[in-house]
């Protein structure tokens, strides 16, 4: 019983990202019609805002010890300290939740100056194009990165009071010694929190609802007299946000490193494509139903039966759901239908 | 316009002027740093690899993720028949193209069944799987993350039939009835080999099956409306593509006798896809033109670094030098991946028919004289089909 509530909390939490992320891809698809195999590279992206972040904060310059007497010896102490002290201290305790604040306007302009820059070029072209330009823009994107950050990972530290542990099985009456991450906890509830805001957004504001017409039928909408080129605009910068904190917050789980978007890409797009595509809920339910299933195909039990299935549960499933179910499970008639 | 409509050139013409190309290239390449054995082999090998994709890629429009796998399975099946029958390449060659096939034959099957991106997805995900367990359950079969290689004590049955006397210390290299596959005798097997699929792939442009294939990817349904069933003339392009992509992959296990898992990944089977669409997908020698143009790139931009770009540029003053190699810097040596992201980029932006199309451009400047452009459209339409 222990064992499955924690692969269920695990694949929750693998799925929280997948979901993240193919929320996005699909908000894109759905809206604009492009397949954005850039996606992941936004993701990174957003990963990257947390480190830079994380390098600015910490900013350093050698003063003298004072508490070594014995010599002179120097340490380094950002400047953040220096000027604030204990202030300066938490906040680059918490400069990866903090970096948000970097990672959302920087993503809003990604996403806005890619989308006039590039993508809009490339609505009425096929979408084996629309794949292959975005594939050459995440090659750009990732050789960037590579290119001023190394090709390492670079680990973030969660903040120091979230470092440790839950005690979750006392929570649900499951002993004592059953524990989770703290910082897990806090992205799974985070990225219920996103998927939430962004659904509240479309199905509960005029904005919103404009853009869903939209995605139902864009010329009608376009008679009516609305710019709806401009609202799909702000709704892939949306979407690169989104993309982008999820990657922030991710940062303590995994360390990033400038492969990272394409490694969660190609799950994504699997993700998408299983919860069919253009379907907003179906992404980001298939993200949690696949995260589950990975999380418990990867149980000593279950791999000691079907030896490596760890390995290709995510791709079995999703070949199977296609082999059965067409268009995923909750895809909508007439999208990418030939 | 009768003219325009003649083929420019008849196809024997055709295929003589790109084998003699193909197998002089030690001779051209050689005032642009091109000419060394590995890096002709690998020309010649993902030429046949490109080539290869091109039949389903450029013919029908399906654009497979997952051609890697079979590349991948050639490998292996080459390797496999060096170390249990014989060092000799024809076996293994022919190992690699049927083990490839079979597997095309299955994924085929099961992912034609969906087109457009959810093709895609299928093929990437089987791709992805046997990559996967290439790694992981199946160590036994491919030796995981090491790659499998040869070894002394391997038993090579059919060697040791003819030859009864221990071959010399080391391990034995492969080989052709007795000629060593390295270096030049290397190239010039493959590029043998690659001028045979470059016809047979001219054969299959031009024939009937060809004709349906394009039919296919202009218009799917009004193929199927006229009472054809599509999915047989799609499974043998798949599994003809796949065998091609086997037969690469033996190569290289013919050329090095080494084959690791990485071969099937998925980033692998995005090189093939760049390398046809920066040719141009659909076109004859498209696809050659861009593996040769990437990997001669490959080659030469990823050996620069600080210190040749510093000789190179010499001449300029020694301030403009200090700023212009670390920017140039960016997109050479280990950066030549921005380079080829780049490139790419521009192609598919500008020039979406690849470098083929961009050379008929110019072409059909030059012959309309610069004057209708209109009659260089439709010109450049018919030497299209």
């Amino acid at each position: 019983m222990d064992a499955i509530f924690i692969q269920i909390l695990n694949g929750l939490d693998k799925g929280a990202a997948y979901a993240l992320i193919a929320l996005g891809l699909t908000l894109v698809f759905g809206t604009l019609g492009i397949v954005n195999f850039a996606h992941g590279a936004l993701f990174m992206l957003g990963a990257f805002c947390a480190v830079t972040f994380q390098k600015l904060v910490t900013l350093s310059v050698k003063v003298r010890d004072e508490g070594i007497t014995a010599f002179v010896a120097y340490k380094e102490q950002p400047y953040l300290e220096t000027w604030f002290g204990d202030t300066g201290r938490i906040i680059i305790d918490y400069s990866v939740p903090l970096s948000i604040m970097l990672a959302i306007p920087f993503m809003l302009l990604v996403g806005y100056v890619m989308e006039r820059g590039l993508i809009k070029h490339f609505y009425k072209r096929p979408h084996a194009e629309q794949i292959l330009v975005t594939f050459g823009l995440a090659i750009v994107i990732q050789e960037i990165i590579k290119a001023y950050f190394g090709a390492n990972p670079i680990p973030q530290p969660a903040p120091e009071i979230l470092a440790g542990s839950a005690n979750v099985g006392s929570w649900v009456g499951l002993g004592n010694n059953l524990v989770y991450p703290w910082w897990r906890l806090i992205y799974l509830c985070f990225s219920g929190a996103v998927i939430f805001a962004v659904f509240a957004f479309l199905q509960f504001t005029t904005y919103g609802m404009v853009v869903r017409a939209g995605m139902r039928d864009r010329e009608t909408v376009g008679i009516l007299g609305i710019n709806i080129e401009r609202r799909f605009t702000i709704v892939f910068a949306i979407a690169a946000v989104v993309a982008g904190v999820a990657g922030v917050m991710y940062t303590p789980i995994l360390p990033p490193d400038y492969h990272l978007g394409m490694e969660f890409l190609v799950l994504s797009f699997v993700v998408v494509v299983v919860g069919g595509m253009g379907s907003l809920g179906g992404a980001v339910f298939a993200g949690f139903l696949l995260g589950v299933v990975q999380s418990f195909a990867s149980m000593n039990e279950v791999k000691e039966i079907f030896p490596g299935i760890d390995q290709i549960i995510l791709y079995l499933v999703a070949v199977v759901i296609l082999l059965v179910l067409p268009r995923g499970l909750m895809g909508r008639a007439g999208v990418m239908d030939d | 316009m009768t003219d325009t409509k003649k083929p420019l050139l008849n196809d024997t013409f055709i295929v003589i002027i790109f084998a003699a190309a193909i197998l002089a290239m030690p001779i051209w390449l050689d005032p642009i740093g091109g000419n060394y054995p590995d890096l002709l082999q690998k020309f010649a090998i993902y030429g046949i690899f490109a080539i290869g994709f091109n039949i389903l890629f450029g013919l029908t429009g399906y654009l497979s993720f997952g051609h890697a796998a079979f590349l991948g399975v050639g490998s292996y099946a080459a390797v496999w028949s060096f170390k249990l029958l014989t060092m000799n390449v024809i076996p293994a060659v022919i190992f690699g193209v049927l083990f490839a096939g079979i597997l095309a034959a299955v994924i085929g099957f099961l992912s034609l069944r969906r087109s457009g991106i959810y093709f895609s997805i299928l093929t990437l995900a089987f791709a992805q799987m046997s990559y996967n367990l290439a790694y992981s359950v199946l160590t036994p079969i491919t030796n995981g993350e090491t790659g499998l290689q040869l070894a002394r004590s391997d038993p090579r049955i059919l060697d040791h039939l003819f030859s009864d006397s221990q071959a010399s210390a080391g391990l034995p290299s492969t080989d052709l009835f007795g000629e060593t596959m390295s270096g030049y005798p290397g190239f010039y097997f493959c590029a043998v080999l690659l001028i045979i699929c470059f016809y047979i792939s001219m054969r299959i442009f031009r024939s009937p099956f060809g004709l349906m294939l394009k039919g296919i990817k202009s218009n799917q349904n009004r193929m199927k409306y006229t009472g054809l069933n599509t999915r047989p003339y799609m499974l043998t392009a798949f599994i003809i593509s796949g065998m091609y992509a086997g037969l690469a992959g033996s190569l290289l296990a013919v050329t090095d006798p080494l084959a690791g898992a990485e071969r099937m990944q998925w980033t692998a089977s995005g090189e093939v896809v760049l390398m046809t669409i920066l040719g141009g997908a659909g076109t004859l020698v498209g696809p050659m033109l861009g593996a040769g143009l990437i990997k001669y790139f490959e080659n030469i931009f990823s050996a620069f670094d600080d210190n040749v770009l510093a000789q190179a540029f010499s001449f300029l003053p020694d301030s403009v030098v200090e700023f212009v190699v670390p920017v140039v810097g960016l997109f050479v040596g280990s950066g030549w991946h921005l380079t080829l992201g780049l490139l790419f980029m521009v192609i598919v932006i500008f020039l979406p028919g690849g470098l083929v199309e961009g050379f008929r451009r110019v072409v059909n400047y030059f012959r309309s004289g610069g004057n209708a452009k209109q009659q260089s459209v439709e010109a450049q339409n018919q030497a299209g089909e």
